[in-house]
């Protein structure tokens, strides 16, 4: 008798556990979530953003507002949901981090070398993760369309899905290790599914965030190196041609997605 | 000096809900640099909020309170086109105020 007791009772807590747990967790992070978006932390770096836009500096003492993200020199709204694209004068592909920086210094006179060559969260890298926080948050609610029209922004998404998928580093990890399949998580963490479109306000659509766990604003540059960080691949450029090569191939899977940046992040 | 604070004030009934997000990086005293030193304690010590005014709200706030602090209280008889005021000193004596109109 003792011994089939004993199965019973394991077969029951296994057969009811899986289902609770993950329902609880995913439910769990979603509330905690919901509750943080009331206050948005990103809100300030907007605001912040907002200020730098607008805001005479640099050798020239010029302010942004003639700055083409490319939907004309200072349109703010729906650039961020058609970037990264081709630019004519720059010649390149860029995201929306590298633009900003491109006009900081033909609008500015800034040094963008400098800039690149910045860690993140110091000096004038903090002002680029306002900046894209700003304009990120004028697309609010609108839906990704990357222009795929031009011959470099069709290479970079070649370029980006072997980026993709390139497999490296110690642990011979690729992207799509974490993120090739649908249902995969790290711990608690549900990860999207970025060979194809996670959907509204997943992965690409919602960053730049605020992460509540270390109070810093994370742009996709950042969040992209902390990815290669986690993989243990050397450290990729800031605005380097893999990053916005992967940035073109999640952004023209996500197409018809939400952006819902700047977000919140646990 | 000091980033803004984003106030946002809310009138529903004869009561009008007050959100405040305050940008301050609230260092407990207890952190460690890179370089093994401590960083100095840096947080808001003191928290006010008037209504038309009229204070409403006092509040001693300590360094276990988050960075960038968000603060969610009610007003009773306020209405829509009222002025909330809302100030904060730290420890340093560092202030910002900032004010919002009720909708």
């Amino acid at each position: 008798m003792r011994p089939l007791f004993i199965v019973g009772a394991s077969v029951s807590v296994l057969a009811c556990m899986p289902a609770l747990a993950q329902k609880s967790a995913a439910d769990g992070i979603a509330e905690y979530r919901k509750m943080l978006e009331d206050g948005n932390p990103a809100d300030l770096y907007e605001a912040k953003g907002e200020a730098l836009w607008k805001q005479r500096r640099g050798p020239k003492n010029a302010s942004l507002e003639a700055c083409d993200l490319g939907k004309g020199p200072g349109v703010v709204k729906g650039a961020f949901v058609e970037l990264p694209r081709y630019f004519p004068d720059t010649g390149q592909v860029q995201d929306l981090e590298a633009r900003l920086v491109s006009c900081m210094a033909t609008l500015q006179g800034l040094n963008a070398t400098e800039i690149v060559n910045t860690p993140f969260g110091r000096g004038e890298q903090n002002n680029v993760t306002a900046l894209a926080t700003y304009v990120a948050a004028a697309s609010r609610g609108m839906r990704f369309n990357l222009p795929q029209s031009h011959a470099q922004e069709q290479r970079m998404y070649e370029i980006g899905k072997r980026v993709f998928y390139f497999r490296g580093g110690p642990y011979d990890f690729s992207c799509a290790s974490c993120h090739g399949e649908d249902g995969k998580r790290i711990r608690l963490q549900d990860l999207p599914n970025l060979s194809k479109n996670p959907g509204d306000g997943v992965g690409f659509a919602a960053w730049p965030a605020y992460r509540v766990s270390n109070g810093q604003m994370w742009g996709m540059q950042l969040r992209l190196n902390d990815c290669y960080r986690q993989q243990r691949f050397p450290y990729p450029g800031f605005g380097s041609e893999a990053t916005i090569a992967v940035s073109v191939y999640m952004g023209v899977n996500a197409k018809g997605a939400e952006s819902i940046a700047p977000s919140i992040k646990r | 000096m000091a980033d803004p604070m984003r106030i946002r004030a809310q009138a529903a009934g004869d009561k009008a809900t007050v959100r405040v997000l305050m940008s301050h990086e609230m260092e407990t005293g207890q952190r460690k640099d890179s370089a093994g030193k401590t960083i100095p304690a840096w947080f808001i010590q003191e928290v006010s909020a008037q209504h038309n005014g009229k204070p409403v709200l006092d509040a001693q706030w300590g360094p276990a309170v988050s960075k960038n602090p968000f603060l969610l209280f009610v007003v009773k008889g306020a209405k829509a086109g009222d002025k909330i005021t809302v100030t904060w000193v730290d420890n340093k004596g560092d202030k910002r105020t900032d004010e919002a109109t009720v909708s």
